[in-house]
């Protein structure tokens, strides 16, 4: 529950650059479904906080409500977190930014939490550019009321208890890009390597970052006839390209074939470099994002990796023109008017 | 002619929606204003941009009763649609200035008129025919400072003050105003017996809107972030709010705000992110009225079990559901008391003047923050949207009240910490917030336990829910306390709140002139009530509780708190017909209701 104070480690053990070791990043003991996706995300969250070297002071985490909303406790315990209403975790997010610009808010919602009761919420959120990582933990169902379908389920796609999805699934990536997101990435809970990755660049990202992991419901969700499964994510995920993430603060240069690969500076210095599979492919090109999840789409695959960003855009905050110390630290000298304020308001209305 | 009466008239101008009165109603007012004669507007409008009837009521008194008067004196008829109806409506006696083609005078034969032939006038004063219909409502001002024998120079001071960045319009309202002055001084002759007077008792004061009240308080409590969505009748209070901000609250060296004013996209959003932004440590409200504070339920009752500071103001107006939204209630009081499920109870201040909207809007900020929970300011569009006189406001005396926020050295001297430990007894547990570096927790609407973790136990449940009604109580002695007027002696009292204060004040000098009814009185300022509020009742042998609703939410409310026998002594007097209240209302009703009483008690 408390903030770890950085303290020289035991030999041997491993230490991130602002002294802190992984444990600092982890929260309580996780009491999902063994075997759930959203727990392995939850790892790579602790992870790729901790290769950053992330202060957890400054990082805050929110969500709404559902199994994947829940996962927040599961991580960053020497962060504030807030498990808000169902679908609502935007307008709390906007609001603890609004008073403190400084924060470094990640948010956790599920496919339901996003898709269904929050499609308002998220529709803002992304179209105000809200300098977030917003992680939806989609497994096409509502986990935590017991395995309804969810409107990221596809069409076609049973439930365990039978039920077939009638209508077309939503896809929060081409949603996120048509409305003004500025990182848009898909990954799925089992991989590791690139759900590492998306999540560190994610983190040095100023903007809306919207991440879809697909992360299977072993309880309700994960047999044959689900698009969200384990093995039909394996067979159909079509990887962009391999991303490496490389952090501004390393002093690593990684070589690339220019021919092969391309480079995005994001917020902070840092690098996404896409060493790619496919030639024509640029994720700061927003066209070619929705043509490429329209494209996966219609042949049922699942485009995975960096889809969308664009680095240069100012995020909501930068654009409200506050002063530099976060409000809610402001002292009443600088909220309250002085006596000659007053007096000149009085006057007017005298 | 009867004999005079000298300032105590009401006006009623019956115009379009839309029509440009405002100016004209405005200039009336602040005029008798200036001569220092009490006087308050009331603008009863559709809810419609331009095209609808819509009514403007000014009240003079010279005792200071300021309530809407429920008979008109002086009706200026310039809605063709509504005239003769408006004219049929009057009490035998009144005035009626109107627009000469209407031939309004054929209606009835027990009234005064006085035909004014609006187009011929404002012609030669406004040559531009598409800034006629603007110019126009001047010509009625004119015409009743001749009439009334209000000054002509302090209308003209009035306007000055009114449209003096504009010259153009200044010009041409100036010319307006004589010509219904001159026209006026010619050919009417003074038949009704309604007459104004300079009087002293306006000294001091200013005329203020009071949502714009609202704003001030807001800001000289240190708002620092304010997020809000469109709704008739609070819109004005953002609004007015983000032009005293501009001004007062922008760092002059950088140019940097010391705030965030957001337009959310719906009433979940704007208190979803002030309640994001309590928890983050900053001075949050938004505003709304009743649509908005049905969506607001679900975070209300966040912020009341997840202990989260901010400052919801609720302008009420007419329901159910969008009801008439541009006239006035006092219709959310119970709603608003236990808003969202559970057992979930809600601090809320209600003011009953413009003064009031600017100290418990600053009130409300402290106390969201001393007791880390959702704050309620109820006022109305009576309230919010009209014109009153008020005194100038005072510079607070004291220091914001920041409440249990967490220092280093307070925290190495507690014994044991968690978010929602109650060390002092008094219910309120000490809080950190994101970023200020001390230990943080995990805030969530489930059940949790004194560290904030998640549980379902019953022992962790129950001595949460008791926690945040000790709390609860703790407010008890921290609200502002009822005001209390207790005539010596008095059997019959009075309970009100809000905008009802006025005209109770009225009918009580009614009830004791007319009827010889002594009685006392009490007005409620806060919910949860204060111990005064029983004690008052106890030393009455009846008490009626004056409201603007149907179904007597406040009688409701006060019941939860008393023993049957003090149940047993209140009475319910109700009103709702989208109006203000006036006092008429209430004294009839009072004596009705005591008539009974003693018929009942005869054997
Ligand atoms: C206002 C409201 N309506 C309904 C619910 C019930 N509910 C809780 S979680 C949930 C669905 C969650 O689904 P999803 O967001 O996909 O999360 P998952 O459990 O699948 O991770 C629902 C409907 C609620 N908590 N609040
Ligand atoms: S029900 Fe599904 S989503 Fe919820 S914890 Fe279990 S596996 Fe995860
Ligand atoms: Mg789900």
């Amino acid at each position: 529950m408390t903030t770890p104070a950085p303290a020289s480690p035991a030999a041997g053990r491993k230490i991130n650059r602002i002294n802190l070791e992984v444990a600092a990043y982890r929260g309580g003991r996780t009491t999902l479904c063994a075997g759930c996706g959203h727990n392995a995300i939850s790892e790579r969250i602790v992870d790729a906080c901790f290769e950053m070297g992330v202060q957890p002071e400054r990082m805050i985490k929110l969500s709404g409500i559902g199994c994947s909303s829940k996962s927040p406790a599961y991580f960053l315990g020497g962060s504030h977190g807030f498990n808000a209403v169902h679908g609502r975790m935007p307008a709390v997010a906007t609001g603890a930014l609004l008073a403190n610009k400084t924060l470094l808010p990640i948010g956790v919602s599920g496919d339901g939490d996003t898709g269904a009761i929050g499609a308002g919420q998220f529709v803002h959120l992304m179209r105000r550019n809200v300098p977030i990582v917003y992680i939806v933990e989609n497994n096409g169902c509502y986990g935590l009321t017991k395995g309804q379908l969810s409107p990221t389920a596809d069409a076609g796609s049973a439930l365990k208890n039978g039920v077939v999805s009638g209508l077309p699934a939503m896809d929060l990536c081409a949603l996120a890009v048509q409305l003004g997101a500025t990182f848009v990435a898909r990954s799925f809970s089992g991989d590791k390597k690139q759900l590492s990755s998306v999540l560190k660049a994610a983190l040095a990202h100023r903007g809306a970052a919207l991440l879809d992991v697909i992360s299977p419901c072993v309880t309700f969700n994960d047999h044959e006839g689900s698009t969200k499964s384990y093995a039909y994510v394996k067979d159909h995920a079509d990887p962009l390209g391999e991303i490496t993430f490389v952090p501004f603060f390393d002093d690593i240069s990684v070589e690339y074939d220019p021919g092969s690969s391309i480079a995005v500076t994001l917020h902070d210095g840092s690098r996404v470099v896409l060493k790619k599979l496919d030639d024509k492919y640029d994720p700061r090109d927003k066209l070619a994002a929705l043509a490429l999840l329209h494209e996966s789409n219609q042949r049922g695959e699942l485009a995975t990796g960096l889809i969308y960003v664009d680095p240069a855009k100012p995020s909501f905050v930068d654009l409200l023109n506050v002063v530099d110390t976060p409000l809610s630290f402001l002292p009443e000298a600088q909220t309250r008017p002085g006596r000659e304020a007053l007096a000149d308001i009085m006057a007017r209305l005298r | 002619m009867a004999s005079d009466v000298v300032n105590d008239f009401s006006i009623q101008v019956a115009t379009v929606n839309g029509s440009g009165s405002q100016t004209a109603n405005l200039v009336l007012i602040r005029s008798l204003f200036q001569m220092g004669i009490p006087v308050s507007g009331k603008n009863l409008f559709p809810s419609n941009i331009a095209g609808l009837p819509t009514w403007y009521t000014i009240r003079a008194n010279w005792r200071g009763y300021i309530a809407r008067k429920k008979d008109v004196d002086i009706l200026v008829a310039l809605n063709p649609e509504t005239a003769r109806e408006d004219v049929l409506a009057l009490d035998a006696g009144a005035a009626v200035v109107y627009d000469a083609a209407l031939k309004l005078d054929e209606v009835r034969a027990d009234l005064t008129f006085y035909p004014v032939p609006f187009d011929e006038l404002v012609k030669p004063v406004c040559p531009d025919a598409k800034l006629r219909r603007l110019v126009r409502n001047m010509i009625y001002d004119g015409v009743l400072s001749r009439l009334l024998g209000i000054d002509l120079a302090e209308m003209d001071r009035a306007l000055e003050k009114q449209l003096g960045r504009k010259p153009k319009a200044l010009a041409l309202n100036r010319a307006a105003l004589a010509a219904g002055d001159a026209y006026a001084a010619e050919h009417l002759s003074k038949a009704d017996p309604f007459r104004v007077e300079r009087m002293d008792a306006t000294r001091g004061k200013i005329l203020i809107e009071a949502n714009a009240a609202v704003a001030l308080g807001a800001m000289m409590a240190g708002v620092t972030v304010v997020t809000w969505y469109p709704i008739t009748p609070s819109t004005s209070v953002v609004e007015t709010l983000i032009d005293y901000m501009k001004r007062y609250r922008v760092d002059p060296e950088t140019g940097k705000a010391t705030f965030a004013i957001v337009q959310a996209e719906d009433e979940l959003a704007s208190i979803g992110m002030a309640i994001g932004a309590g928890w983050a440590g900053a001075r949050s409200m938004t505003a709304t009225s009743g649509p908005g504070m049905s969506l607001m339920a679900e975070f209300s009752g966040l912020g009341y079990f997840t202990e989260v500071p901010a400052v919801i103001i609720d302008v009420q107006r007419v329901g159910p559901s969008t009801g008439l939204p541009t006239r006035t209630s006092q219709g959310d009081m119970l709603s608003t008391a236990v808003l969202s499920h559970g057992d979930t109870k809600h601090i809320m201040l209600i003011p009953s003047s413009a003064e009031e909207c600017y100290s418990l809007t600053m009130k409300a900020f402290d106390l969201a923050e001393r007791f880390q929970t959702p704050v309620f300011v109820m006022t109305d569009l009576d309230l919010g949207m009209n014109t009153w006189m008020a005194d100038e406001f005072p510079y607070p005396d004291a220091p914001l009240d920041r409440g249990k926020r967490l220092d280093r050295a307070t925290l190495e001297k507690l014994p044991d910490w968690g978010r929602f430990m109650d060390v002092d007894g008094d219910g309120i547990p000490w809080r950190t917030v994101p970023g200020d570096g001390l230990p943080a927790y995990f805030n969530r609407g489930s059940g949790h336990n004194a560290k904030g973790q998640y549980s379902e136990r019953a022992e962790d449940y129950t001595s949460l829910m008791d926690r945040l009604a000790r709390k609860f109580e703790t407010a008890r002695r921290a609200v502002p306390p009822e005001v209390v007027d207790e005539v010596a002696g008095a059997q019959v009292a009075i309970a009100a709140y809000g905008t009802s204060h006025w005209a109770v004040e009225e009918a009580r000098g009614q009830l004791a002139a007319e009827a010889g009814l002594a009685t006392s009185y009490i007005r409620l300022r806060s919910y949860p009530f204060t111990q005064a509020v029983e004690r008052f009742i106890d030393r009455h042998a009846r008490v009626y509780v004056v409201e603007q609703n149907r179904d007597a939410q406040m009688l409701s409310l006060l019941k939860l708190d008393l023993t049957p026998g003090q149940v047993g002594k209140l009475r319910s007097v109700v009103y709702y017909t989208g109006l203000p209240i006036d006092a008429r209302s209430i004294s009839d009703e009072i004596l009705a209701q005591e008539r009974e009483a003693r018929q009942r008690a005869r054997p």
